[in-house]
């Protein structure tokens, strides 16, 4: 056996073994340092596979960004709430065998598929930013905007999703249409200037 | 040279594991982390096409998706703390004011 295959084994065994313990953890934190180790065996992977590029991406974005993220709504939430055991539907062991041989089928067909007797894979030239960035920006230029619109979006979206009830301080408007409502009730607003009042009236 | 049906063998297993883990768990945290397991299997085998073939169209593929993937945890996960605000659980079994 030669080193590469064995070394993609290894890789290998360590990313299927990372993905068992993500679905399997108790804990969610154990699951998102999983999911860490998991992203990373993938972008050695990607390095295997000549793209350089794309296992730099993968570790910024995936195990920089999202992994983070996702420990950060662990912190936020705290995880002794967060059930453990296991969903008892009658439909979610059949869907499991359903994927199962569908996973069967996938791997037969990628044992019998016409490319296995392809002498050689093709070698890229690169999976080099420079060849990756030509692309990119001439030919699909289009969807790089697209791509730049929906992190908007997300942004946008993430923002208002995630802002609680808001618990500051009044804004101008708020307090002179209450004013203009004590007017009307004949009523005066009691003073406040302590913060904690405030808050404490806010909710 | 890794033959490119190792790389798609793997990708299927990982695929699967992440299926079966949204299938079976019950904490919407945890069926997200599987989400992102199953975008990733499918990214590897986006790659290991792109070898195959000597084709970069691949490596922009994946690239579009890890975009997406990006902006689509910032969404869940901002559903997923306001809906934990709101009821204090992350149980998806007990997330069914939709269902009939």
């Amino acid at each position: 056996m030669s080193w590469p295959i064995l070394f993609f084994i290894l890789v290998g065994a360590l990313s299927i073994a990372t993905a068992v313990g993500v679905v399997s953890s108790r804990q969610p934190i154990h699951s998102a340092l999983f999911l860490l180790v998991n992203f990373i065996t993938l972008a050695i992977m990607y390095v295997s596979l000549e793209a350089q590029f794309l296992a730099a991406v993968q570790v910024i974005i995936y195990a920089g960004g999202i992994v983070i993220l996702i420990l950060f709504v662990i912190m936020l939430m705290g995880s002794e709430d967060v059930p453990v055991d296991r969903i008892d539907s009658s439909w979610a062991s059949i869907a499991a065998l359903g994927l199962g041989m569908l996973m069967a089928a996938t791997l037969l067909y990628s044992f019998m598929a016409d490319f296995l007797f392809q002498a050689e894979p093709n070698t890229l030239a690169g999976g080099a930013p420079y060849a990756i960035g030509m692309t990119l920006f001439t030919r699909y230029i289009l969807a790089i905007e697209m791509v730049a619109i929906l992190l908007l979006v997300a942004l946008i979206g993430a923002l208002l999703l995630a802002r609680g009830p808001r618990t500051g301080p009044k804004t101008g408007a708020e307090l002179h249409a209450e004013e203009e409502e004590a007017d009307a009730a004949g009523t005066t607003i009691p003073y406040v200037d302590d913060e904690t009042t405030v808050m404490a009236a806010a909710e | 040279m890794v033959p490119t049906f190792y790389y798609l063998i793997l990708s299927a297993v990982l695929f699967t594991i992440g299926a079966v883990g949204v299938l079976t768990r019950r904490s919407i945290l945890i069926i997200f982390m599987c989400v992102e397991l199953m975008l990733n299997s499918v990214n590897l085998t986006l790659v290991a096409a792109a070898r195959q073939w000597g084709n970069f169209n691949g490596h922009i593929f994946v690239f579009m998706i890890m975009a997406v993937a990006a902006a689509e945890v910032a969404v869940g996960l901002a559903i997923l703390i306001s809906h934990y605000r709101l009821t204090g659980s992350t149980d998806v079994s007990k997330i069914h004011l939709l269902k009939w």
